[in-house]
């Protein structure tokens, strides 16, 4: 980039109330954090979060499956993309069929925006994709705090990395709440049946009409087991400039991302003879969002131990409490792993 | 999400233990937690009970 760009998109991230950092509400949009691992197959058959942090995978009623991963294939400035393979086809595509990428934003942190107000900025989201084949996909931004208000727009793939621009229009409709729950949700429409698909594509702002979200004529990703999507790179910026990708440190992604999940480990010190109770209490590396779920992953040393569960669990922390059945017979260290689970 | 089994943890109804999606998981009663909104609303459908605490 030249200098005179640099400056300009310099001053446009300042002019787009950032100071010019961090401006990006998608979180771990070049993909480079998965804290719950690096590849899941068989995937389809359920709505969740398996590979990538903050992405989340939806589906409704499809028979079409798929390997979803961080891959290394990336655009030039990026070292990780998340990868979407499909393993098993679907052809015949009943009406309610779905399969979309999503990332949920919390409200507050969408309040620059100004949706809702007669000063509402543009939405500006870019990200860079490709494929096995030409594709035509759509992205969408649906508005969780006013009745799933929506606007969508297509896109394309390639068997090259291509950088999309989308500029969503401003909505002076429907004002986000300030609170922790969803805002809004980008929503990348790979599978669709009619009831999504079966109207017109819904380009500018208005109130929930299923048939429109998605609109006829786009590729079904469960279209051919040869059929890859790959995407990188994902930004989401307040105003009608596109911006260069916003990089940031891992450290600063992982930070952000374990808001909404981490897995801590825990331990104690057991003395021989020992009997009751142990509590073990995991501290959260980051405030969680929301009181987390938590799901036990492992206990080391059981010696002695009869049962074990979550005992308190806050933003902060979660304790597990172990019984110990007819006292410890050495020196053990009692303790484990949790997942901590606050998504939205 | 596929919640086969619910019930709260104690008498004084703090937390629930569900299996969802084939795993035991600790759920706060918290609103803003996906789990317990998802469980309500499957208990508002007749779809699930909690279960009272042993």
């Amino acid at each position: 980039m030249s200098k005179p760009a640099e400056l300009a998109n310099l001053i446009g991230n300042i002019n787009a109330g950032g100071g010019g950092v961090n401006r990006n509400v998608i979180i771990n949009g070049a993909m480079n954090v998965a804290q719950r691992g690096t590849s899941s197959s068989g995937l389809g058959a359920a709505t969740g979060y398996f590979t990538c942090d903050r992405w989340n995978l939806y589906q409704n009623g499809t028979a079409g499956r798929l390997t979803m991963s961080q891959d290394n294939d990336a655009p030039e400035g990026f070292s990780k993309s998340l990868k979407f393979a499909c393993t098993t086809a679907d052809t015949s595509i009943a009406s309610g069929e779905s399969l979309q990428i999503v990332q949920k934003i919390e409200s507050q942190n969408m309040q620059h925006f100004k949706k809702g107000t007669s000063n509402a900025l543009p939405f500006a989201v870019s990200f860079y994709v490709k494929g096995n084949a030409s594709a035509t996909y759509v992205a969408e931004l649906e508005d969780y705090d006013n009745s799933s208000r929506h606007v969508g727009k297509t896109f394309n793939v390639t068997t090259d990395w291509t950088r999309v621009e989308i500029t969503f229009p401003a909505d002076t409709t429907g004002v986000l709440g300030e609170d922790n729950d969803t805002g809004i949700a980008l929503n990348i429409h790979l599978h669709s049946g009619s009831f999504n698909a079966g109207g017109t594509l819904r380009e500018t702002w208005g109130t929930l009409s299923q048939a429109d979200r998605v609109g006829g004529g786009k590729t079904s990703f469960f279209d051919s087991t040869d059929r890859t999507f790959f995407i990188t790179g994902v930004q989401l910026t307040a105003g009608s400039v596109h911006h260069d990708f916003i990089h940031e440190s891992y450290a600063e992604t992982l930070a952000k991302c374990q808001r909404y999940y981490e897995e801590p480990f825990g331990s104690f010190r057991a003395g021989t003879g020992l009997s009751g109770t142990l509590a073990v209490s995991y501290d959260y590396t980051v405030q969680k969002r929301a009181n987390p779920t938590v799901t036990v992953t492992s206990v080391g040393n059981r010696d002695a131990i009869s049962s074990h569960g979550i005992q308190a669990n806050t933003v902060s922390h979660c304790a597990e409490q172990f019984a110990i059945g007819s006292g410890v017979s050495g020196s053990y260290v009692y303790g484990g792993q949790v997942k901590a689970d606050a998504e939205l | 999400m596929n919640i086969t089994k619910a019930q709260y943890t104690t008498a004084e109804k703090e937390m629930i233990k569900a299996t969802i999606d084939d795993m035991e998981m600790f759920v706060p009663l918290d609103p803003s937690n996906r789990h317990y909104a998802e469980i309500l609303k499957q208990v508002a459908d007749k779809k699930l009970t909690i279960k009272e605490a042993d």
